[in-house]
Order: structure tokens, then C-alpha cells, then sequence
């Protein structure tokens, strides 16, 4: 007996004593010129313009170029283009690339190259496909200069190539932008700021990306995507932690340096730590999103679409997205992201308004009504559509209308939203999601608002007014045309609700102290940052 | 026992035939498309379409799982819908963390959990038995996510002794290997080290009654001689069974362990696949789960030989 409690008393001594000796060592700390960043998803596909994955889209302003980029001003600047004209008919554009541009392999960005990629790139994002119908020929004048030739005037082309979300229009060697649209390339050759290690990358854990020597940024500061991408560290690991609490005490332990996007409800126990600096680093945010199928019963009815106009309180909503502290989010009651050119409030009166319960009845009333069963989706792996779809349907219910919120998760959901088929074929009246404010900046590419019916986005709203202000829109002459378009587009939206806006919010951003030069811009963009 | 080992083997091919074809019929029905999660959120419905069909999702059942047999039986477990990357290189990657993990809180629980059953058996009824009772109470009753935030906020965050998360692979130092490993392994063993201790109780409890242990005793044993060449040896076999059968438990805890302590294991890949519903991947990670299963329990039936000249095949 002695003997066994012994030796049980040796095993606990020598992890106690293994325990002591590990103390010491200082878990807290990274290492200097490496930054640690836990992205918002897992890195899963490579191809930028296969997948719409903001996640993807990050990874490509990593390693990719671009020949414009926006800026904080919502203008497209040359990024890797040295200079450029335009033709007096305005149907030829000529861009000329900077000097010295390399991909990772070491080859000459050349005007085949770009050519290539904006050709597979038109094939799959819809502004790309918009300006498809306009362009006549892509040729290359030479290895550096190259023409756009269009058929009509497109003048959005440049805020098209310049584009600032999905699908970006990297700059990829023209072997790999050969691939088809439809195919996902698995050669990460760009020629941006960082290259990728293909060899360290494990889906579903990390992706390592090393400094480019060869890169030859702007002389212009940074601003948003646009200007020089001046990478200060060497090595930038992206570590996917999926469990908030995990990356919380990672990041509180020193053992990460920067988590992208973190629920606000941590946000209390994080600005305990003096080395955590907690910040909104997106100036857009995003838009949260109701969203009807217009095709089935009782939504494809306009009336209770408008009657929903006077319930929905988008303070309600955002407080339980973003909690009490309005720091992380404001109403927004516009289509378009609050804070840029088009946002504009024509036609908002029913939703900026008190709430108005009566009206919301006697619509509901008007609306013929008479207590059918409503399917509302939520997603109880995302924090940001189930608290949306938690609150409202508390409010729906209120109004007298048969809510039946149904809980699954984020890949069945958007499975199911597909189904045009009514409630009793597995169908669906409402969902909620959110939209990154870049992609709702205005008609041309806010999605959601498409109403060209069984081919517009889920829920398939059909308003042929809405439509033709779009096409108007994106021939307007100037920014004052543009604004005046929007708001009578938005004023048509407001009538016809292909959705409706639950309001505007950031994700907080978590860093350590000593990372400086994060640059504030609607995507996270990692050049320019530094780790003192 | 050869004969009776190859007999065992050839037994588990129709039994991984039935999981497969269980897995695959499970997968074929539950909703969820990879093609609408791959394709993005500002997707249309033709985005998916079109990456539907290119996935060969909108092929039949028979065809599209003649198919997946068809690799699985030359050794292809398929390509991630994902990533592009083979599903064998995938598990590859993730089969060390995994095991690393397994292996270590098995040796921990059953260091641990045979000595602590064993001295409760010995001193049953006493505040020592009392005390493994309810550490084993405790054990089954504290989920392992809850015992892996404490352990976080204790050694992590409040002594900053060990780790909060990630795996450090064994080429790159033992010491932050196995630093790596002990919280983890603590969190994903103790539901395990307590059930291989009540089990060892009572299996020394129903032993140490036996007549020839008080005839040991009567004839002047020492304490430590009839407890572990007498009294353990006979219990081992129940003990040895609860073991393998916690392999299974030891399977559904990393799931959650390696989520929490962000291990690329195979325990997250299987949870990021499911989420995701990456078919091959989720495929082929039940696959080698069932084949490992079906190994451990036949280890198992084989040590009964070892543990008990009685047995024999």
C-alpha cells in the first residue's frame, strides 16, 4: 500500500514540479516582427473571384494587386496603374502600369496579365458582368500599356476595376487567370504586399503570409485600399480560433495580437486589460438586413411588406446586436450605407418614425391578412442574424401576425433560402442577414435592392421601377445626378420594401497595445501596421 | 489466436461497409448545401446552381456514392469541396494533434483514475473512498467545456503558467509540446479518469471479497502484494473493457476539446466540415473514427488473453 502511494505521490510531485518549472515562461508574449491575428472565419478557398467570402476577399488584398483602389473618399485611385487616360467619346481607356511590378514568382506583371484577370473577373461579379455588356476589346499596346474599348460609355468603369469589396478585381499571372470563372485556382501567385505559404496553410487553423522584399509600394499614405502598402512586419499568421471565449483569453494572454471581430458582449471584460486597446476600425460597418419572400404568400403582399415599416425598431434590434453602448452602432434609415454619398433618407418616414403599433394593424388588416403562419429563419451559430431575428419576432408578434421562428444553423439556412417553394414544401417568409456597408454604397452595387424578380438575391422581389432607376443611376453624369437618382430609387424601395434595414453596426476590433498603424478602412487591410 | 485476430479483421470490412453506407445516406438527407455556403452570402441562386452542378451534387444517390466507394477502395477518400486539398493530406495534418492529445490524457486518466479506484476499494466506507467518489461525481458531472474555461482562467490568464491555446508540434520541443497538452488533456480526461476509477472500485470491491484474497491475507501477504498481483489482476478485465469503451468517449470529447483550446485536430476539422457540410471530409473522419474503434476493441479482446489465462480464442 505504501509502495502505491508511493508511487501516486511521485507522478502528482513531478507534475506539480513539470508545472513549477513551466511557469516561468512567459506565454504572454509574441514575437517581434510576427503579428498574430485571429481573422473573422476560416481561410477555405483561395480564389478570390470563385467564392464571395469576405474572408477570401481579405486573403486577396494580401497577396493580390489592384490597378485601382478606393479611397476614404470614395474615389478610386491608380494603385497598380502609373497613369492613364481617357478618350474624348469616353470609350477608350488607356492605363500604363507603374514600373518594377513582380509577382511572387519573380515574373514582370505584364498588360496580359491584367487583361486576363479582369476578363475572368467580369465573368463572375455582378458590376463586373455590368460593364462586360459595355466593354468591346481588351487589348494589350505593349507589356505595360493596355486599352478597354467599349461599345457604349460606362461610367462606373473605373469605380468598377477600383472596386472595393466582392468580387475585387485582382491583378492575378495571366496562366492562372486563364482558369475558368467557374473553377477554383489553387496557385496563390500574386504580386501584393505579402506572399502566402502555401506549405504552412492548414484550413480550419492557419494561414501564414511573409513580407514581399521584391514589392515596390505608392509614395501616397495609405487610404483605405489606395496608396502605398508599406508592410513593416515579416510574417503575419492568421490563427482561426472559432471560439470567442478561447480568443478572448488569447488575446487577453498576450498570446494573439489581433482579433479582427469580437461580440460585443466581451467588449466589458477586454477593456479591463491596459494592453488591449478596443477599437472600431471599420468606418462603414455593416447593414443588417429583413429580408421577404416576395414570391410566397403573406410577403408578396406590398402592404404587410409596408406594415412591417412600423414595427421594426431598429434601436431594439441594434441594442441587442450591439448592446447598450451606441459606440458600435447607430439607426441607419436608408437602403445605402449610412455616412457615404447616396445615403439620404427620402421616403423613410414610416421606419425613422415612432413606432406606430395601430398603423401596423390596420395595414396588416389591410393587407388581407388572416393569420397565417410566418417562417422566420434564424442561425444560432451567428450572433448577428439570431439577435436580429430573436427581437423582431417578439415585435411581429406583438402585432398579432403567427411567427414561427425556426432555429438551424448558417449552412442550412442558406441552403434553405434558396427554395422558392411555399412554407408547406420546406419553404421560408423571412431571414435575416447582414451586409458589409461597401456593398450596399449605392445602386449600382447594392444587390438586395435588385428587383428583377426569380433573378434577383433570395426573396426575389420583382419592381420594374426599382430596376430602371438602377439602370439610371449608373448612367448619371455626376455625383448631384447620382444623389438625386438614389433618392427617388430609395423612395421607390421604401414603397415596393424588397427588405428592410434593421440598422447599422460595427464588430468591435480587439489589438494589443504595441500594434500601431492599423488602418482604418471597411475591409482589414494589414500593411502599414507595425508591432513596437 | 491468429486465425481468430485475421477472423476479427475480415469482420471489420462489412462493418465499415455498413457505416459507410450509413454515413452516406445520413449526409445525402440532412439539409444544407456546400454550394450555397461556398458560394457566399451575396451569392445568387444561379451561383449556386452552377457551383452545384460543377460539385457533382446534382448527380444520383447510387452514382455519386458508386463513386466515393470506388476512391475509398483504391485509397482515395476524395478531394475537400472546400479547399481543393485531398481529404487523406487534410487528416494528415490534423492526425498528430489528435493523437498527441488522446494518448496523453489517456495515460494521465489511467495513471491517475487505477491507483485512485483501487485505494477507495482498499479503504471503502472511509473519507478516502468518500473522496474519489466524489471526484468521480465531479467528474461525470462538470462538462468539459466548463472544466476547460476554468482551467484557462486559472493557469492562463490569473498564473500565466501554460498556454491558452494552439497545438506546438513534438519536432519543435518537447517542453512546449507537452505544455500545449496539459490543459487540454486534463479537460478532456477527467469524465474518463472518473469513470475508469468507479469502475476500478468496484471491480477490486466484488475482487477483494473473493475467499482466496483473505487467504492471502491469512497467510501473511503484504498489503501491496495482494492488491496488486491478487486483487488487480483479477479486477483488470471489466477495468481493461472500460478503457476501450472510453476510447469512444475520448473520441466526442475532442471534438469540443479542440474547439475550446484551438487544436487543429481531427475534432475540428469534423466540426468546421459538418458546419460547412464538406462531405468528403466529414466522410472520410467518420470512417477512420469506425475503423479505430473497431481496432481498439479488438486490442482490447486480445489483452483478455494476456490478463486472463482462462480466456482464449
Amino acid at each position: 500500500m505504501i509502495n502505491i502511494l508511493r508511487g501516486f505521490s511521485g507522478v502528482a510531485i513531478a507534475a506539480a514540479l513539470a508545472a513549477l518549472m513551466l511557469a516561468p515562461e512567459a506565454f504572454a508574449q509574441t514575437s517581434g516582427k510576427t503579428i498574430k491575428f485571429i481573422p473573422e472565419a476560416d481561410l477555405r478557398s483561395l480564389d478570390p473571384i470563385w467564392t464571395t467570402a469576405y474572408i477570401t476577399r481579405n486573403h486577396g488584398y494580401m497577396v493580390y494587386d489592384t490597378l485601382f483602389a478606393l479611397d476614404e473618399h470614395f474615389k478610386p485611385q491608380p494603385q497598380m496603374v502609373d497613369h492613364w487616360k481617357i478618350s474624348d467619346d469616353k470609350l477608350i481607356y488607356t492605363f500604363t502600369l507603374r514600373d518594377k511590378l513582380k509577382f511572387h514568382d519573380g515574373q514582370p506583371v505584364r498588360s496580359a496579365d491584367c487583361i486576363a484577370s479582369l476578363q475572368r473577373w467580369m465573368k463572375r461579379d455582378a458590376l463586373g458582368q455590368a460593364m462586360a455588356e459595355s466593354v468591346g476589346e481588351m487589348k494589350a499596346e505593349d507589356d505595360s500599356t493596355f486599352s478597354i474599348i467599349l461599345k457604349k460609355p460606362f461610367p462606373l468603369l473605373l469605380e468598377a476595376i477600383g472596386k472595393l469589396s466582392s468580387n475585387v478585381p485582382f491583378i492575378m499571372p495571366e496562366r492562372v487567370a486563364k482558369t475558368d470563372a467557374g473553377t477554383q485556382i489553387t496557385d496563390p501567385t500574386g504580386s501584393g504586399p505579402f506572399k502566402f505559404v502555401k506549405d504552412e496553410w492548414v484550413p480550419g487553423n492557419k494561414a501564414i503570409y511573409v513580407k514581399n522584399a521584391d514589392y515596390v509600394p505608392r509614395s501616397e499614405p495609405p487610404s483605405w485600399a489606395s496608396g502605398g502598402k508599406v508592410v513593416k512586419v515579416d510574417r503575419v499568421e492568421w490563427l482561426y480560433i472559432p471560439d470567442s471565449a478561447t480568443a478572448a483569453a488569447a488575446i487577453n494572454a498576450g498570446e494573439v495580437d489581433w482579433w479582427q471581430q469580437m461580440p460585443p458582449d466581451l467588449v466589458p471584460l477586454l477593456s479591463k486589460n491596459k494592453d488591449i486597446s478596443i477599437a472600431s476600425v471599420d468606418p462603414l460597418g455593416s447593414l443588417g438586413v429583413m429580408r421577404f419572400n416576395h414570391l410566397q404568400p403573406p410577403f408578396n403582399n406590398q402592404t404587410l411588406r409596408q406594415a412591417m415599416l412600423y414595427v421594426v425598431d431598429q434601436k431594439d434590434v441594434m441594442t441587442a446586436l450591439g448592446g447598450e453602448d451606441q459606440k458600435f452602432w447607430k439607426t441607419c434609415y436608408s437602403y445605402f450605407t449610412c455616412g457615404t454619398p447616396m445615403s439620404n433618407e427620402a421616403g423613410a418616414g414610416p421606419l425613422k418614425g415612432k413606432r406606430d403599433l395601430d398603423k401596423a394593424k390596420a395595414l396588416v388588416k389591410e393587407s388581407g391578412y388572416k393569420g397565417e403562419r410566418i417562417v422566420m429563419m434564424t442561425a444560432t451559430d451567428q450572433w448577428i442574424v439570431n439577435s436580429q431575428a430573436q427581437v423582431v419576432a417578439q415585435e411581429l408578434r406583438e402585432i398579432g401576425l403567427n411567427v414561427d421562428l425556426q432555429a438551424m444553423d448558417w449552412g442550412t439556412l442558406i441552403t434553405r433560402r434558396t427554395n422558392k417553394e411555399g412554407i408547406d414544401k420546406n419553404g421560408w417568409s423571412i431571414f435575416f442577414t447582414w451586409l458589409v456597408g461597401p456593398d450596399v454604397i449605392n445602386p449600382a452595387l447594392n444587390f438586395p435592392l435588385r428587383a428583377n424578380g426569380e433573378k434577383a438575391w433570395f426573396g426575389w422581389p420583382t419592381d420594374t421601377k426599382l430596376e430602371a432607376m438602377r439602370v439610371q443611376w449608373m448612367d448619371a453624369p455626376d455625383l448631384a445626378a447620382q444623389q438625386r437618382l438614389a433618392a427617388a430609387e430609395q423612395e421607390e424601395a421604401f414603397t415596393s420594401v424588397p427588405f428592410v434595414p434593421t440598422g447599422q453596426f460595427v464588430i468591435p476590433t480587439a489589438f494589443r497595445s504595441n500594434l500601431k498603424g492599423v488602418i482604418v478602412a471597411p475591409i482589414v487591410l494589414m500593411w502599414n501596421v507595425e508591432k513596437k | 489466436m491468429f486465425a481468430y485476430v485475421i477472423r476479427r479483421l475480415l469482420a471489420t470490412i462489412p462493418v465499415m461497409g455498413v457505416v459507410a453506407i450509413f454515413v452516406f445516406s445520413l449526409l445525402y438527407i440532412t439539409p444544407g448545401d456546400p454550394a450555397a455556403v461556398i458560394a457566399g452570402d451575396i451569392a445568387t441562386a444561379e451561383d449556386i446552381a452552377r457551383i452545384h452542378h460543377q460539385l457533382g451534387l446534382d448527380e444520383p444517390f447510387l452514382w455519386r456514392f458508386g463513386g466515393w466507394l470506388w476512391g475509398v477502395l483504391r485509397g482515395d477518400l476524395g478531394i475537400s469541396i472546400f479547399t481543393n486539398l485531398p481529404v487523406a493530406q487534410l487528416i494528415g495534418q490534423r492526425l498528430e494533434p489528435t493523437l498527441a492529445l488522446t494518448t496523453t490524457a489517456l495515460v494521465v486518466t489511467v495513471i491517475f483514475a487505477i491507483p485512485l479506484g483501487v485505494i477507495a476499494a482498499w479503504k471503502v466506507g472511509t473519507w478516502i473512498d468518500r473522496g474519489v467518489m466524489i471526484f468521480a461525481v465531479l467528474g461525470f458531472s462538470l462538462p468539459a467545456f466548463v472544466l476547460a474555461y476554468l482551467l484557462i482562467l486559472a493557469f492562463s490568464i490569473e498564473l500565466d503558467w501554460l498556454p491558452v491555446q494552439g497545438y506546438v508540434s513534438i519536432r519543435e520541443g518537447f517542453a512546449p509540446f507537452i505544455e500545449h497538452l496539459i490543459l487540454p488533456s486534463i479537460a478532456l480526461g477527467l469524465i474518463y479518469g472518473a469513470l475508469i476509477a468507479r469502475i476500478t472500485r468496484a471491480s477490486m470491491l466484488e475482487v477483494l471479497s473473493q475467499d482466496y484474497i483473505r487467504t492471502a491475507q491469512a497467510k501473511g501477504l503484504a498489503n501491496e502484494t495482494v492488491l496488486v498481483r491478487h486483487a488487480l489482476k483479477n479486477a483488470a478485465v471489466p477495468i481493461v473493457t472500460v478503457i476501450g469503451i472510453g476510447i469512444a468517449l475520448l473520441i466526442s470529447g475532442v471534438i469540443v476539446t479542440e474547439t475550446v483550446f484551438a487544436i487543429p485536430g481531427i475534432g475540428r476539422l469534423t466540426v468546421d466540415a459538418i458546419l460547412r457540410r464538406d462531405y468528403p471530409i466529414i466522410q472520410g473522419v467518420i470512417l477512420l473514427f469506425s475503423a479505430a474503434y473497431v481496432l481498439v476493441n479488438l486490442a482490447v479482446d486480445i489483452s483478455y488473453t494476456l490478463l486472463d489465462p482462462r480466456v482464449r480464442y
